[in-house]
């Protein structure tokens, strides 16, 4: 009977060390993670409008209802162009603001008359973010001109999902985690026409 | 002569569309009285539902200990697993889980810049903290996916021990794996492959559904298919558990050995009294033991030579390697056609040479991972067959701490529980180590 005390006693202290070894070691993962050098920030989901193609996966594969993705205008990137391509379908039968005319198909875009400069009209192309679902067919037909149009994930909607749903359905690997401090991505090209206008003005 | 006019077209076609490319972009106009417009970019959600959803993970955690170890009440277990499914499935959305949890912290021991956010952390270490000490309650009525599988469970079945095993080496495999993706960044596959969190979300890809539906359709019969055949935090779990401090124990005192907890646990985790061997059949016993012994470093070497070979068909599903195989493909005119992945990189302007040394690194990574990968899973083969002839001396029937999900079932079957609540008896917490 005094063998069994001894062996139950044995396995006692080998679970007793084993489980102080256990604490140590979740206590120290979580220490050496949790002080780790670095940005003590979060990360969010962004796309980079450099790789982007406007394939349209961003308006179905979300977890959300309506996607977090949006088309986002950079304005002093934007030429301003009567005959928009990202507005207009190359279809299009009159140059007005028809649904049928009209590339998108909730009718996001909008399109204000600003001035008429040596009889050449200019417009401003607004995006109605309640009404874009982020199919990227804007982008895409702008991308004909000067690529002002761009999809990014709003953060306002965005629930930043550990594995991104988006990410996983994105083609050209475009989606990636950036620091929550700049969750926002521009392109190099508007990045560069920032600048230019950051000088002038 | 005819055709003069039209080479002439296209020749200035050719040099307006030479200088466009020259100009690149068509420059904004100068607008007098109109400022440029500016974009809105707004912040980040808050981190405060964070901080609630880790006071609410901490809460529930204390309460399911308490409710299957100091009460022992099935009831209130599945209050709770409800309150859990509706707050950490369909509330949160089913993310980030602690299941989940395990990839970022592998991400971040691959990749040195990556830092888990606090709510990560904390949903990673509070269950494996609290299962060191108290065994697997939180799998009991805290995960929103264990939750979701109990309350689907209507006729169990038993599961025949050479399934059970055969199966349980899956989610080691699954654990390996997926430490091995997220650590080389390729990708989160526990999140990928999540069977319910579509259902939690009431949406999401076909493929989701239809694994989600047929994980709910088994678990009618079979209990918790998916924590016992794939969870790979269950791995964790039932290594944690195994030296828990207190741990579910059955009869309250004495064991009348009536066998009605081994048919009230849809787990297959209660354990019965051994019998006591002949001498004859202890020294096979202990013949096939030490045979096993020294299989395991073999069976450990063979998975590390295995898997380094491994490093080719694995680095190609890193998307990066994928792309710089196309590259290479459409660069030595071996390929037909182009992808959008390969479109979107020479639109970019790097160099090919770059992804090249890129994808270099990554399989050499890949190899590293290949080999860990092959050494754990012939480590766990060998340890599955020592653990399978290892005997151990038990004298009543108490469930497998390693299994036990303390849902607390066996309780309400077990007449000496039964005896003693009806006397309205205090249950205080019984230490396993008496």
């Amino acid at each position: 009977m005094s063998q069994e005390t001894d062996k139950t006693d044995r396995r006692g202290f080998v679970s007793d060390g084993v489980r102080v070894l256990g604490a140590i070691a979740l206590g120290t993962t979580g220490g050496f993670l949790a002080g780790r050098k670095g940005r003590r920030d979060r990360y969010v989901w962004q796309i980079d409008p450099d790789l982007c193609m406007a394939c349209g996966n961003c308006a179905t594969h979300c977890v959300l209802d309506v996607s977090a993705v949006k088309a986002v205008q950079c304005y002093p990137l934007c030429a301003m162009c009567d005959v928009c391509t990202g507005y207009f379908d190359l279809a299009h039968v009159h140059r007005d603001t028809a649904a049928e005319n009209q590339l998108c198909p909730t009718g996001a875009i909008l399109r204000t008359h600003i001035a008429e400069q040596a009889g050449v009209p200019r417009f401003e192309y607004h995006v109605d973010e309640p009404n874009c679902i982020g199919c990227g067919k804007c982008v895409e037909g702008c991308a004909m001109m000067n690529g002002s149009l761009y999809l990014q994930v709003r953060h306002d909607r965005c629930v930043n999902c550990n594995e991104c749903a988006i990410a996983v359905a994105c083609p050209t690997q475009a989606f990636r985690r950036v620091p929550a401090a700049g969750p926002y991505l521009l392109k190099k090209k508007a990045r560069e026409a920032v600048e230019r206008e950051g000088r002038a003005g | 002569m005819r055709k003069l006019p039209a080479i002439l077209l296209a020749a200035a076609l050719a040099a307006a569309a030479a200088e466009a490319r020259a100009q690149e972009l068509l420059s904004r106009p100068e607008i007098a009285g109109h400022a440029i417009p500016t974009t809105e970019f707004p912040e980040p959600r808050a981190t405060g539902r964070e901080y609630l959803d880790v006071a609410v993970l901490a809460g529930a955690l204390a309460l399911a200990t308490h409710l299957a170890l100091a009460r022992r009440s099935r009831r209130g277990l599945l209050a709770l697993a409800i309150f859990s499914l509706v707050w950490f499935g369909f509330f949160r959305d089913g993310c980030v889980c602690s299941i989940g949890a395990i990839q970022n912290l592998a991400l971040a021991l691959g990749d040195p810049t990556y830092v888990p956010s606090f709510a990560v952390l904390a949903f990673f270490l509070l269950p494996l903290g609290v299962t060191l000490f108290f065994g697997r309650t939180f799998c009991a009525a805290v995960c929103p996916l264990g939750a979701v599988q109990e309350l689907v469970l209507v006729r169990p079945v038993k599961v025949p021990g050479w399934l059970e095993h055969t199966l349980g080496l899956l989610p080691y495999v699954y654990l390996g794996a997926a430490v091995a993706f997220a650590a080389t960044g390729t990708a989160f596959l526990i999140c990928e492959y999540d069977p319910f969190v579509g259902f939690f979300r009431l949406g999401g890809s076909v493929n989701m559904i239809v694994l989600g539906a047929c994980f709910l359709v088994i678990g009618a019969f079979v209990g918790r298919p998916y924590c016992r055949y794939l969870c790979p935090l269950g791995v964790l779990f039932g290594w944690l558990s195994k030296v828990s401090k207190w741990q579910v124990r059955i009869p309250p005192e004495a064991c009348i050995k009536c066998r009605m907890c081994e048919d009230a646990c849809p787990y297959g985790a209660i354990q019965e009294p051994t019998v006591d061997q002949s001498l004859a059949e202890r020294l096979r016993g202990r013949r096939r033991l030490a045979g096993l012994l020294v299989l395991l470093p073999v069976l450990v070497a063979a998975g590390f030579w295995l898997g380094q070979r491994l490093d080719v068909p694995l680095a190609s599903l890193h998307p990066d390697v994928r792309l710089a195989e196309q590259i290479r493909l459409e660069e030595t005119g071996k390929a037909t056609g182009t992808t959008d992945a390969s479109e979107a990189f020479r639109k970019s302007g790097r160099a090919a040479a770059e992804l090249y040394a890129e994808a270099i690194v990554l399989r050499g990574r890949f190899a590293t991972a290949g080999r860990w990968l092959g050494a754990w899973l012939g480590l766990v083969i060998g340890g599955k067959l020592i653990h399978l002839s290892l005997r151990r001396r038990r004298v009543e029937f108490q469930p497998d701490p390693a299994n036990c999900v303390a849902c607390a079932r066996c309780f309400q079957y077990c007449p000496e529980h039964r005896a003693r609540t009806a006397g309205r008896e205090d249950l205080s917490i019984i230490p396993s180590a008496e």
